[in-house]
């Protein structure tokens, strides 16, 4: 792993783009990473394209300083590509783009014309038929621990299922639904 | 010992308070200190802590309610930023001139006009002179560290004076990081039971009434003045023991500065809060090229610790201080008029540069340190400096 491992996620106001990083960092920290995680504040409305982040290294982090190249990009929304540069930063060489998306790998790079490496996953999908509605934050989870190999998929089970259990006691089918989502991603996420 | 647990600075301040148990709480909310008492007020509600939870209409009346509750013997917390700090602007004097241990976490945010929510240091630094102890964090660690420290500080009976712990907004205030918790147990073992103080409940107890905040005119407000700056003066001695304890407790030591690789340093930059971290990246990447740079972090700026900063900068060639404040006076930032004030005495000393950073949020990235450092490089080379401030990251 690099030293730090910096990654973005882009999403709507209201898809969990910022639950996304807190439940990535957190789970990073539970195999005893040092991590950071923090949204982008601005003006938020509901369906306004927001921005959050992650710093993962194996020795405390000390910049405190905005990401700007980060090393994956997590796409919530492919409707983004419309409004925002979901590239800007990202190395062609050695950048990993993670879309949420029916389309192929190769229909999105021909789109979006971005020719490093490119991930896709149907997280959307997975999310109605796991956890009954369109977020698709945890299964992106899934995928991303796939790709970048910084936690085991028992690992970010295992630590989704304990912060779940305390948010949704009542609701035991809502971790069950999220911890679905995240395996059926980890095993459907296509790509190079 | 403690636990790794991933807070954020808010749920850092909201966890310490919960381990205090302070007797009262008032606050009111704003952005991005609400986190703070809302997080705070569900402990309350929860019944974590045995706090007196009041919920005022503004931070003029949560200072005010503080202020009461102290002078009553009690320990009282709160938490604000920017507007709301301004906004408790004179109750501020009257807590430190009634010599009252209240602890108050604050969040840095830039002051409006224009309007805004993100961090620079105007609110604080405008409330330097206050005669609060001031005490600001590089991360979510030290906020949390800090506050803990921060209540041994302000109840120490030769300081006697309300104490003010900073985080950055957004930048700490909600980041969330790697904290290292003390348990509840430790940290009550650590802050003990507060010093006996003169207050009205023991004063009604005993049946000798007390007059809090009473007249002084020319007969007795200046001998007052005194004996409160003699308490901010004590403080220079408490803050290094509290902070040295902390760390033999707990193994994170606390002093009133922070040297990084200034032993040999040509050139270095004063710093206060996040920005420090994301320096020392600079600094390590310049020493690999060779480059003798350090970096001098301020974490007390009240007292103004003069001798630490004398000694960190005295050998150095050239130093540029960072402030994350426009000074409004046309010439300098105000940590650099203290810094300048610290050095002026010595015989031999650092040419002295300012740089003004960070205003309303503005990101600080490694690329901004290095244009200073590069500055103060070009300045070592002349041997004389041809300016004294300079803007870092604004478009002109």
């Amino acid at each position: 792993m690099k030293e730090i491992f910096e990654i973005r996620w882009h999403g709507r106001g209201g898809q969990g783009a910022k639950t996304a990083a807190l439940l990535f960092g957190d789970a990073c920290l539970s195999t005893g990473k040092y991590i950071q995680a923090f949204p982008e504040y601005g003006p938020e409305r509901m369906g306004a394209p927001v921005v959050s982040f992650n710093r993962i290294s194996s020795s405390p982090i000390r910049i405190h300083s905005g990401i700007e190249n980060p090393d994956v990009v997590v796409v919530l929304d492919f409707t983004l590509i419309e409004q925002v540069n979901i590239c800007e930063g990202l190395d062609e060489k050695n950048g990993i783009l993670l879309v949420n998306t029916p389309l192929s790998p190769d229909e999105i790079k021909n789109k979006i014309k971005f020719f490093g490496k490119v991930y896709t996953v149907d997280a959307s999908k997975i999310a109605i038929e796991t956890i009954g509605r369109n977020i698709p934050n945890t299964p992106m989870m899934g995928a991303l621990v796939k790709i970048t190999k910084i936690l085991t998929l028992e690992e970010v089970l295992n630590d989704t299922r304990k912060k779940l259990a305390v948010k949704f006691r009542n609701k035991p089918e809502v971790i069950e639904g999220n911890l679905k989502a995240i395996e059926r991603a980890y095993n459907e996420v296509k790509g190079d | 010992m403690g636990i790794k647990v991933a807070k954020t600075a808010n749920e850092a301040f909201a966890e310490g308070m919960r381990q205090i148990n302070p007797d009262v709480v008032a606050a009111y909310p704003i952005t991005p200190a609400t986190e703070i008492v809302q997080i705070f007020s569900q402990f309350v509600a929860d019944g974590l802590v045995k706090t007196e939870f009041i919920q005022v209409e503004s931070e003029h009346s949560a200072m005010s309610a503080c202020i009461g509750a102290s002078a009553a013997g009690a320990r009282a917390m709160t938490g604000t930023s920017s507007q709301g700090l301004a906004f408790m602007w004179e109750m501020l004097y009257i807590a430190s001139g009634l010599r009252l241990p209240i602890i108050m976490a604050v969040v840095n945010r830039a002051l409006s006009s224009p309007i805004n929510i993100h961090c620079d240091h105007s609110d604080t630094f405008g409330a330097r002179d206050s005669g609060w102890i001031q005490i600001y964090s590089e991360n979510v660690q030290e906020t949390y560290d800090n506050l803990i420290q921060g209540v041994r500080i302000a109840e120490h009976p030769e300081v006697k004076l309300p104490c003010m712990i900073m985080t950055d907004g957004f930048i700490l205030s909600h980041c969330l990081e790697t904290l290292e918790m003390l348990t509840d147990q430790e940290v009550q073992e650590f802050i003990g039971v507060p010093p006996e103080r003169e207050n009205l409940i023991k004063s009604a107890i005993e049946n000798k009434p007390i007059t809090i905040g009473a007249l002084d005119l020319q007969d007795y407000y200046f001998e007052r003045k005194r004996q409160q700056a003699e308490g901010m003066k004590n403080a220079l001695k408490i803050i290094p023991e509290i902070g040295k304890e902390f760390g033999d407790k707990f193994g994170r030591y606390y002093g009133f500065v922070e040297d990084y690789k200034l032993e040999d340093a040509d050139i270095g930059i004063v710093v206060i809060g996040s920005t420090a971290g994301t320096a020392k990246e600079v600094v390590d990447n310049l020493r690999k090229k060779g480059v003798k740079a350090g970096l001098l972090k301020i974490r007390i700026l009240r007292p103004l610790p003069v001798e630490d900063i004398k000694n960190s900068l005295k050998n150095l060639k050239v130093v540029g201080v960072m402030d994350r404040v426009e000074g409004m006076n046309a010439f300098c930032g105000p940590l650099y008029s203290e810094i300048t004030a610290c050095l002026y005495d010595l015989d031999k000393k650092p040419l002295l540069t300012n740089f003004v950073y960070g205003l309303g949020g503005r990101d600080v990235k490694i690329e901004d340190i290095e244009t200073i450092f590069n500055e103060l490089i070009t300045v070592l080379e002349k041997g004389k400096k041809d300016f004294t401030l300079k803007y870092i990251g604004v478009r002109e």
